[in-house]
């Protein structure tokens, strides 16, 4: 079993940001922030990687669908092991245009294109949260889908993967070609070590545009406001628990 | 019949644009263990306001679930589909026989909590129909206008929908659970589905006789201030004194004390109940984003500095250890 690994890559404003809501109401403030890769994404490559090592996979080609800088992501992943990148254009100003449904378009093309045997994204982008890409990818290409992925092995022509539910823990078989969505719980991500860096400038990334895979980005949706969230009002601090368990009674709680 | 002109137009006016009262909403139930999962109750309410609800049941052995639906106010039908092809209740064999249903009744709405269940099949259902999901709304501005959080609930972004068909996942805490009442007509549908895609071995539940967690009226949370498994027993002694639900943050996750089902946060569950209680939790964005729409929230933790008391209701800077079986013995 030598299997073609595509993995997805999203270059998001970083975890640790403080997001700030634009003044007109549009979006996010996102010129000036740290950005960096997708925490579950990471996850993904570090999976592909993995893969490779027990000698289930045999290439990873990572993707990433952005302005110019996707292509630092792209090199990280590199860094972290994946052989080749491809980085799909789209301009800073349209891409907040884009959906998770033509991101999926783009990947199914791309795996039908490179003869991927699975696709490997992570469960959701920490900006978005739509939670859909994955699932949306499956569907497009009509392979199955493992969502929620905490462990992944090899199961005779297939895989087994491990998903995380939420009464626990759920199992299934999944026939190749498929699509599988990383949960925080299936590995821990390597760092890039310096030479690997140094050897990732070297790797092949090729440019392509949607119009290129024959995607139309035309917007399904339209945002109407991105607003802050309610604010809650200051609390107070109690001395003691018997002044907590009263005043929690006093509101009626306990 | 359509001698007169102006009569003829609007007829195919009607054919082509059908008015609010044709709008009728798909809602996929969902079940585990011979129950209805209650976050299908959520998902009957949001899907109430876009008018005729239908329930779809499907699964191995699911006629007693059916007749449950049915008795739910709001819900008008219930189409049972009663066949071991949905065992385990997989993207693969439920994605084709919504579709069916969808091509037979043409829904305008196609709904589901936004459970993991839900989080898994909604968007596959969306791609099928060649549209754009909306996922884990919040609130309904109208029958295509829906109100999301984004970046882990710092910001609220409200979107329209360009769809003919509108396919969402609903946020449980944010719809009150549909009560009973109804007297839905239960008919079955079949389907002509297979799945040789994919197979359900099994699943490992964690078992528990606390409440669930994402309807429990009280939670307490647990972090890394817990430092280990053992310790949590402390948190389970009060739970139980109040009736509570266990969570915890993604730090006492991964750092093994719990299992993950437990996790309140952005990736992990969304609570919002009465009472939430996090016990040496420091508030990272990630864990707030799970909770912050709590009606009280009470924080116990040692260090004053930490962002969970800018969320807080109730802050007590103390020692955990203390100050836990000190609440218990008082209550």
């Amino acid at each position: 079993m030598a299997l073609r690994i595509l993995v997805g890559c999203k270059r998001v404003i970083d975890y640790a940001v403080k997001v700030r809501v634009k003044p007109d109401k549009s979006g996010v403030v996102t010129e000036g922030v740290k950005h960096s890769m997708n925490p579950f994404d990471e996850i993904g490559i570090e999976e592909a990687v993995r893969m490779k090592e027990k000698k289930l996979a045999s290439e990873i080609i990572v993707v990433s669908c952005g302005p110019q800088q996707c292509q630092e992501t792209i090199r990280t992943a590199l860094a972290m092991g994946a052989d080749k990148g491809i980085h799909i254009d789209i301009p800073a100003a349209d891409l907040s245009k884009v959906e998770p449904y033509h991101i999926s378009k783009i990947f199914a093309k791309l795996a039908t294109e490179n003869k991927a045997d699975v696709v490997i994204v992570g469960k959701q982008a920490i900006d978005g949260d739509n939670n859909q890409t994955g699932q949306m990818i499956a569907a497009n290409l009509d392979w199955p889908q493992a969502t929620f992925a905490s462990k992944i092995e090899k199961d005779g022509d297939g895989l087994k993967v491990t998903r995380e539910i939420d009464g626990g823990l759920e199992t299934i078989n999944l026939k190749l070609p498929t699509v599988i969505t990383t949960d925080l719980r299936l590995n821990e991500p390597r760092y890039a070590t310096l030479p690997n860096i140094m050897k990732a400038k070297k790797k092949p990334i090729e440019k392509k545009t949607a119009a290129d895979l024959g995607v139309d980005l035309t917007p399904k949706q339209q945002v109407i406001s991105v607003e802050d969230p309610p604010v809650r009002e200051a609390g107070q601090k109690v001395e003691d628990v018997s002044q907590l368990i009263e005043k929690l009674k006093g509101a009626g709680v306990v | 019949m359509f001698a007169n002109p102006i009569f003829r137009r609007l007829c195919l006016d009607n054919l082509k644009r059908p008015s609010m009262r044709w709008q009728s909403t798909l809602v996929i139930g969902e079940h585990a263990d011979g129950k209805l999962t209650p976050i299908t109750l959520n998902a009957i309410t949001a899907a109430k306001q876009f008018g005729d609800v239908s329930c779809l049941v499907a699964g191995e052995q699911c006629a007693n679930i059916a007749e449950e639906v049915s008795k739910i106010d709001g819900v008008s039908k219930v189409l049972v589909s009663d066949n071991a092809t949905f065992k385990g209740l997989l993207p693969e064999s439920i994605t084709p026989l919504v579709l069916e249903a969808h091509n037979q009744f043409k829904f305008s709405h196609i709904v589901a909590g936004a459970s993991a269940f839900g989080k898994n099949v909604i968007p596959r259902i969306a791609a099928k129909l060649d549209v754009s999901p909306v996922s884990d709304i919040i609130g309904i501005k109208d029958k295509d206008t829906f109100v999301r959080t984004i970046y882990a609930g710092n910001a609220v972004q409200t979107v329209k929908s360009l769809d003919a068909v509108k396919v969402l996942s609903v946020r449980g805490t944010s719809f009150d659970p549909a009560p009973e009442g109804g007297s839905a007509s239960v008919e079955n549908f079949s389907a002509s589905v297979s799945n040789d895609l994919t197979k359900w071995v099994g699943a490992e539940l964690t078992k528990s006789d606390r409440p669930e967690l994402t309807s429990a009226k009280t939670v307490i949370s647990g972090g890394r201030g817990m430092k280990n498994g053992e310790n949590f027993e402390l948190l389970y002694k009060l739970a139980d004194k109040l009736n509570a639900a266990v969570g915890a943050s993604r730090a006492a996750v991964d750092a093994g004390f719990v299992p993950n089902d437990m996790q309140v946060g952005q990736t992990g569950k969304i609570v919002a109940p009465q009472l939430y209680i996090a016990v040496g939790i420091s508030g990272a964005i990630q864990h707030l984003a799970g909770m912050k729409d709590s009606k009280v929230i009470v924080a116990i933790n040692k260090d004053a500095e930490a962002p969970i008391f800018q969320v807080a209701d109730y802050g007590l800077v103390a020692d955990l250890f203390k100050a836990v079986p000190e609440m218990t013995e008082a209550l």
